[in-house]
């Protein structure tokens, strides 16, 4: 058992930390300034070799043990740098469910950054209940025509791409009739609109209205009425111990607010100290525990639930150190509030928590 | 970096969880059954594991044991004695019928003829005399009698290791003690049925359980590495390490124990439900070595 770095993964913190000291300070590591650059920020990764570590090599990834991607999660918080893009549920949605050669053709870019993307799941009418989503995909020839209307849709004002969710066949039990597709973003029949978050931010979230714009065929993911199973890889993985890399940026803000702390620290500080603490350490259990090729399925939502609770306790801890004052740091205590609501809310991953893992 | 617990640990995990449920209070009566705690006793002592670290044990293996008995309720000293050993193998002296003391108190008592406690870095050895009342109905504590002396010097960094092993070894006993809560509170939920159906099967209900096992794995990462520090990180750090991973334990674990206590209604404030017997345990380990939050350091983080 060891905590530390191999020495593999020791030679390669250092030589992300040397590429860090050149190129951290140039790009912009929150609010509106950071997504209108991160596209720029992911290539710029990308070709540092510090991007799809642990993706497949024939895609533009390296195949490194997911435990690289934390390493490279704290040392971008450390060096006060932006978050990587995160991908890593449409890598795996795409290569667990899509042909041969729909992951020849659309991941290598997603990869290296030269094609963005977006995700179209959730609907005005269909949030928790995913499975009850309206927006319709109606065969024309060679092509798909959909018709319908998305939203919590991140990145979707710079997508050349979206990962679809749409109904195929009305007369099918819900979950059954629901297939995947890859569109274009970039077409007539596609109408984004920003939203603006509670923190002011309105380049990060979006709606999208899909009136009639098409789709190859071709470009469906799995088989008509597979696209069920590939949304539950996707927002499983979306609470993967390496998605989770998030626990990095947290020590950053306590860090942060311990520097402006006179005496001793309030309890809300220490609290999330102690939270944030747990959390790091918390993601190398995981971690190693994929060693052995265990995968994660429900025990995610207790990751999920854990890394909330120490984002919000984060949070609080920024208002009990600088008030309302700090824009940044208001900025971030409000963000927090949606960490119980994205991804699947808190309530939701209790649900799977009791029926899946307690069997309540 | 890579923190599975080794083959042997697992083996030393299901030994020692075997020995708890085999021989640990399977209720509240089975707690004045002096039969099945001779046999407890025996089979602890045949295990050697009070001696772990003159053994040559690491913190890991300590608190998988102490873990084990946490969750199992086990009613025989291991916590007391398996520091002493740690205090005595320092000073050149047999920790055999050692516990540690506590204040003015020997803990973990029951059998043990002296306490050892750490002063600084002076070992010091008193005398246990009657017993004295405890809280934890599954450990006894004892007064201390006649005079304590001192019987040996550490170096200063001994010193720490043994402060953090303290720390991880009761926050062990912590985790142990809400995952044996939390299980007894689950089983409950599915036999206990009002309106017709198991009130588990209410989100009211199950969201406290899923909460519960969520502090609960959290306290699993946070243990693990205060353990392995102990052994393996620069004293100060270990010392850091485990003060974390007390106070986390120790809020988990409250929490987890009182919704075991809520789960089961009525029945979870009567004496013959072991949900208390847990608390109890748990405030108690909680309470030895305390760590307050504001001690943590934050501009380490």
């Amino acid at each position: 058992m060891d905590f530390r770095d191999s020495t593999d993964e020791a030679a390669f913190r250092d030589r992300l930390q040397s590429w860090l000291a050149l190129h951290a300070k140039e790009f912009p590591s929150s609010g509106d300034e950071y997504w209108a650059r991160q596209g720029e920020w992911h290539r710029a990764l990308y070709e540092g070799g510090f991007f799809g570590l642990s993706w497949p090599r024939e895609y533009g990834g390296q195949e490194l043990p997911p435990v690289y991607d934390v390493i490279l999660d704290e040392e971008l918080a450390r060096a006060g740098a932006p978050p990587r893009p995160s991908l890593g549920y449409l890598v795996s949605g795409l290569t667990r469910h899509g042909s041969k050669e729909l992951c020849q053709r659309f991941l290598p870019g997603m990869v290296n950054g030269t094609e963005r993307w977006c995700q179209g799941f959730s609907e005005p009418g269909s949030g928790s209940d995913l499975a009850s989503l309206t927006t319709t995909a109606t065969r024309d020839g060679d092509n798909y025509v959909i018709q319908g209307h998305k939203i919590w849709t991140s990145y979707s004002d710079v997508a050349d791409w979206c990962l679809l969710l749409a109904r195929t066949d009305p007369d099918a039990k819900r979950h059954r009739g629901i297939s995947a597709f890859i569109i274009s973003m970039k077409q007539p029949g596609v109408q984004q609109r920003p939203l603006r978050m509670i923190n002011g931010v309105t380049t990060e979230f979006g709606q999208v209205f899909f009136d009639g714009a098409t789709v190859p065929a071709a470009h469906m993911v799995g088989g008509p009425g597979e696209g069920w199973p590939l949304a539950m890889t996707v927002v499983g993985h979306e609470r993967e111990p390496s998605t989770l890399g998030y626990a990095a940026r947290y020590g950053k803000l306590v860090r942060e607010l311990a520097a402006r702390t006179d005496g001793p620290p309030s309890p809300e500080l220490a609290w999330a100290a102690v939270q944030t603490e747990m959390l790091t350490h918390h993601v190398r259990r995981r971690l190693s525990e994929q060693l052995d090729g265990v995968t994660h399925t429900s025990d995610g939502s207790l990751d999920k639930l854990l890394m909330t609770w120490v984002e919000q306790s984060v949070g609080h801890a920024a208002l009990a150190v600088t008030g309302i004052d700090d824009p940044d740091l208001l900025s971030a205590y409000l963000y927090s509030r949606a960490q119980s609501v994205m991804g699947g809310t808190s309530q939701i991953q209790k649900n799977i928590i009791a029926s899946r893992i307690l069997g309540l | 970096m890579d923190v599975r617990l080794t083959a042997e640990q697992q083996q030393l995990r299901d030994a020692a969880a075997k020995l708890a449920d085999d021989l640990g209070p399977g209720s509240v009566q089975d707690l004045t059954d002096d039969g099945r705690i001779a046999r407890l006793d025996k089979q602890i002592e045949m295990t050697g594991w009070r001696s772990l670290r003159s053994d040559g044990a690491s913190g890991v293996e300590v608190a998988i044991v102490a873990e084990e008995f946490g969750r199992g309720l086990v009613d025989a000293p291991f916590l007391g004695p398996v520091l002493a050993d740690d205090l005595a193998r320092h000073v050149g002296g047999d920790g055999d019928g050692s516990t540690i003391a506590v204040g003015a108190r020997g803990i973990d008592a029951r059998g043990c003829q002296r306490a050892l406690a750490l002063d600084g870095t002076t070992v010091l050895a008193a005398d246990l005399g009657a017993a004295g009342e405890s809280v934890d109905l599954t450990r006894s504590t004892a007064e201390l009698s006649g005079t304590t002396s001192a019987i040996g010097e550490l170096d200063s960094d001994v010193a720490a290791r043994w402060l953090a092993l303290a720390l991880a070894t009761t926050s062990a006993d912590l985790v142990g003690t809400a995952r044996g809560a939390h299980t007894l509170a689950c089983e409950y939920a599915k036999i206990r049925e009002q309106y017709g159906h198991s009130i588990g099967s209410y989100q009211a209900i199950a969201h406290l359980l899923a909460e519960s096992l969520a502090l609960i794995e959290g306290s699993v990462s946070v243990l693990r590495h205060a353990a392995w520090a102990v052994d393996e990180l620069a004293p100060a750090e270990a010392i850091r390490a485990a003060r974390v991973a007390k106070v986390y334990c120790a809020r988990a674990a409250r929490t987890v124990c009182e919704t075991a206590i809520q789960v089961h209604g009525g029945i979870g404030m009567t004496w013959e439900c072991l949900a208390h017997v847990y608390l109890r345990r748990a405030l108690t380990s909680t309470e030895l070595w305390l760590v307050k939050l504001e001690e943590i350091d934050v501009g380490l983080s």
